[in-house]
């Protein structure tokens, strides 16, 4: 009951914020950092709650973004629809992904490997591909019309981005209470204990696998609406399988709010970090490289795990200092 | 005689020369402890394997509850009613133990309320009432073995294959765990174990299997065991058969 | 219609090149094979090596064959340090948190060097970039003959180490037990930075070599370094021989491929057997189960 009280209310403070703020600029901010904790959420799913890292997310949000531009851009489909069909076709990919490497039984290093493989292919096709536009890409037609799921304001399409991003938490929130989740959950823990004990740990991650790709999914479909150009370095680029990951790892693999919490943080630190020294390409990029590794060193739960101790720390703390003062009255 | 719930027929386990098991048989009848004793590398928890699924044998089968289940994967053995736990105590580390004995419990209840109502009851059996929502990590050794019976215990099993439950317990820790596992019996589940604490074998046991070499030298109630030749040469020394001898006589 | 000559040297170029996949593979494959970590990092430390030839030729005016022998020495104190006081420490002896940590200094390096030098492509052109041998039917290259040699040096100098220092043996004790190289007193932890040392300063003869006929950009190493992944993968995690084999059989299916279906989808080929490997035969053809 807590966790979707605490969802309700980010939400609403998150909803308000178009209210306080007109800047453009910041709201473009929010948005794209919104859509990065939306992909990044989808990642948390399969590699926070499932144990399994993969390093080739884009697989699933460049198949979003291009199904939904090649809809749109080539056989007039309705956007929205377009929308559907980009989620459940970065579903199926991450069932065919999912079904190739769980059922030959791949782990961690492999997994990740194999991952990052996949997504390579993709980019790769996506490139010389007439259908994809090759080496040029693809244009969705500008049509500032809520039908075609594009707006005049872009506050409306923060709105839309945070409707998304609810419904992620919400997905997490699902899970970690279902039996699924702690199924899931007890896979990454360890998976021959968790089979000893009924659970059908190829099932289930591939489930894992499927939601997680579909969220994602959603984040490259909004990508495409929002930026109206997408294509083979944008869409099955590197940069969104690192940034996919490395959110819920800053912000904590595995809970509710870490992706989140990690765009926000990851995102605000590339702002600053661009901010000082003026736009150079790369300065971002390297505060992201250098979180991932500060935070394995010194936080490796994330800042949510990190909180958490520091809760606990202190309880701790405070009961000791009592004990000496009873004993001294004692 | 009943049919026997678990009856493993001449199973072997080939590992490229190495023959790990050799056309070992064993039968576990239903709500009866048996044990399967032997030295340090004899192929004990190989055949547990097995039965549970982790390993499929290169020859033989495994009959349980009336039907063929050599090779099926363990999920679905364990939704059969095999339980096992592990020689090598394997906590979900990041949970608490009652997180824990509730990924038992899921597998007869999908909702998370019966379920946590079930993993809480199985946890006060086993004695870990205390320390339900302690992180699993946390526990002693005691605790662990406990947390691992609570586990297996929590999918309802019809059969529980206990690995060395007893290794790395002090007397006292061991003289609390037996009852929680001879009242096994009484509630109609079938156990199976290794063990190398000869006392709690002999005090538990209704039939013992010695496997030796990946072979079963000898079989019979836990007097007749001690009593054989090879088994003493093989595995229990004279000294310690003499005392198992003196103590099956209380 | 395809004449056997153009067929033999498209083979043979394969060959030459598979000999520097074969030396950076080998790199990959020495730290899989001791630490057990896929060094997600090496294909930013190829980037790296390669602009730090290229300053050498521009600044020093040093020839690259000859920059190898300094360049090696260096970035095998880079390796030694990255692993020692970066990649150890931070990843608390777990696996999945290494994977995650030389991918962050995998995306740290590629985008400093983005960040200092920009994504503007740099070649070095020198006296012997372009000049071949004529062979009688064909003409090879002479910077890729000497690349082709210079790998057969590389591989046994380091076959020389692990065979007869102390340090080769030491690292040959931890991989293949690491408990019990620790409990007979030696320090896992230099050992570890000491492969990984190795493995780097593979990294940078590897772009010494590539140099004359190469590009350099950041993420040139990257491009490089996914045909690694393939070719240990292939030849066997943690195998040396496999890592050498595996080389010049994918510098000749990517050869051959290129020439056939041009030079995109000759690389999705190449992915493609490397899914197909892992999916099937993951511990490639000459590994120990994984």
């Amino acid at each position: 009951m807590r966790g979707y009280l605490l969802i309700a209310a980010a939400v609403a403070v998150l909803a308000a914020v178009p209210l306080v703020v007109q800047s453009n600029v910041v709201l473009n901010f929010l948005v794209v950092t919104l859509m990065i904790a939306l992909a990044g959420q989808g990642w948390n799913i399969l590699g926070g709650y499932g144990g399994q890292y993969s390093f080739g997310h884009a697989a699933f949000f460049g198949t979003g973004a291009y199904v939904t531009a090649i809809l749109q851009a080539h056989y007039g489909v309705n956007a929205w629809v377009g929308f559907v069909a980009g989620i459940a076709a970065g579903a199926a990919v991450g069932a065919v992904i999912g079904g190739l490497t769980f059922r030959a039984g791949l782990r961690s290093s492999y997994f990740a490997l194999v991952t990052l493989a996949f997504a390579e292919v993709l980019r790769i096709l996506a490139s010389v591909a007439p259908i994809t536009g090759a080496g040029v890409g693809i244009l969705i037609k500008l049509d500032l019309r809520p039908q075609a799921f594009q707006f005049q304001s872009r506050a409306l399409f923060y709105l839309v981005i945070l409707a998304l991003v609810a419904v992620a938490l919400l997905a997490a929130q699902l899970i970690e209470r279902s039996r699924f989740g702690a199924w899931l959950i007890a896979v990454r823990e360890n998976e021959d204990a968790a089979m000893a004990l009924g659970v059908d740990a190829t099932m289930v991650k591939l489930g894992a696998m499927v939601i997680s790709a579909a969220i994602t999914a959603a984040a490259g479909c909004f990508y495409a609406q929002y930026f109206l150009f997408i294509d083979a370095p944008i869409a099955y680029g590197t940069w969104i399988s690192i940034e996919a990951l490395l959110t819920p790892i800053i912000g904590g693999a595995g809970t509710v709010f870490g992706a989140l919490i990690g765009a926000l943080v990851a995102k605000s630190l590339g702002e600053a970090a661009r901010f000082v020294t003026g736009d150079v390409p790369g300065l971002d990029l390297m505060t992201y490289g250098a979180m991932l590794v500060l935070v394995i060193a010194f936080a490796p739960r994330g800042l949510v795990g990190a909180l958490a101790d520091l809760r606990s720390g202190l309880v701790r703390r405070f009961a000791a200092v009592r004990k000496p003062v009873e004993a001294a009255h004692g | 005689m009943a049919e026997p719930l678990l009856a493993v027929e001449a199973v072997s386990c080939r590992f490229g020369g190495l023959l790990a098991v050799d056309a070992a048989s064993l039968s576990a009848p239903a709500a009866r402890i048996t044990a399967l004793i032997g030295p340090n590398g004899a192929g004990k928890t190989t055949l547990f394997a097995v039965i549970s699924g982790f390993l499929k044998p290169s020859s033989g089968r495994v009959h349980y509850d009336g039907a063929d289940v050599t090779g099926e994967p363990p999920h679905r053995l364990a939704r059969r009613g095999i339980a096992r736990t592990f020689q090598i105590v394997q906590p979900f580390a990041g949970l608490s133990v009652r997180e824990n004995i509730l990924v038992g419990a899921h597998l007869r209840r999908a909702a998370r309320a019966e379920a946590l109502a079930r993993a809480e009851q199985v946890g006060r059996e086993v004695g870990l009432g205390d320390v339900l929502d302690r992180p699993a990590h946390t526990l002693t050794v005691a605790g662990r073995k406990r947390l691992e019976l609570a586990k297996a215990l929590a999918t309802e099993p019809k059969l529980l294959l206990l690995d060395e439950v007893l290794a790395g317990l002090n007397p006292s820790e061991i003289r609390d765990i037996v009852p929680v596992i001879r009242d096994l019996s009484a509630r109609g589940i079938a156990v199976v174990m290794i063990e190398h604490v000869m006392q709690a074998v002999m005090s538990l046991a209704a039939h013992v299997f010695v496997l030796a070499e990946g072979r079963i030298i000898a079989e019979g109630s836990p007097a007749q065991v001690a009593e054989d030749r090879t088994v003493v040469e093989a595995y229990l020394g004279h000294g310690a058969a003499a005392k198992v001898r003196t103590a099956h006589v209380h | 219609m395809l004449s056997p000559v153009i067929l033999v040297t498209a083979v043979l170029n394969g060959l030459m090149n598979g000999a520097v996949y074969a030396l950076v593979a080998l790199g990959l494959t020495l730290i899989y094979g001791v630490l057990h970590i896929i060094n997600f990092a090496h294909g930013a430390l190829l980037s790296a090596a390669l602009f730090a030839a290229f300053l050498v030729y521009q600044k020093l005016g040093l020839d690259p064959y000859f920059a190898a022998f300094v360049l090696a020495p260096a970035f095998f104190g880079i390796g030694y340090a990255l692993q020692r006081f970066i990649i150890g420490p931070a990843s608390h002896g777990e696996d999945r948190n290494m994977l995650l940590v030389t991918l962050g200094l995998a995306v740290f390096i590629e985008n400093a060097l983005l960040y200092e030098f920009r994504a503007d492509t740099r070649t070095v052109e020198l006296a012997y970039s372009f000049k071949t041998i004529d062979f009688g039917f064909t003409f090879l290259s002479v910077s890729r003959l000497i690349s082709f040699a210079a790998v057969f040096v590389v591989a046994l100098v380091l076959w020389l180490i692990m065979t007869l220092t102390d340090t080769g043996k030491a690292i040959r004790a931890v991989a293949r037990e690491k408990l019990g190289a620790e409990l007979a007193g030696i320090d896992v932890a230099h050992i570890y930075a000491t492969t990984f040392g190795l493995g780097t300063a593979c990294v940078a003869i590897a772009a010494c070599l590539l140099i004359p006929n190469y590009y350099v950009n950041p993420s040139a190493g990257n491009a490089f370094v996914l045909i690694a992944f393939t070719i240990v993968v292939l030849g066997g995690m943690g195998s040396v021989p496999g890592a050498l084999i595996g080389g010049f059989v994918i510098g000749i299916v990517e050869s051959l491929a290129g020439f056939f279906l041009g030079e995109s989808l000759g690389q999705v080929g190449i992915f493609l057997i490397f899914i197909a490997v892992l999916l099937v035969r993951p511990r490639g053809l000459f590994g120990a189960n994984a």
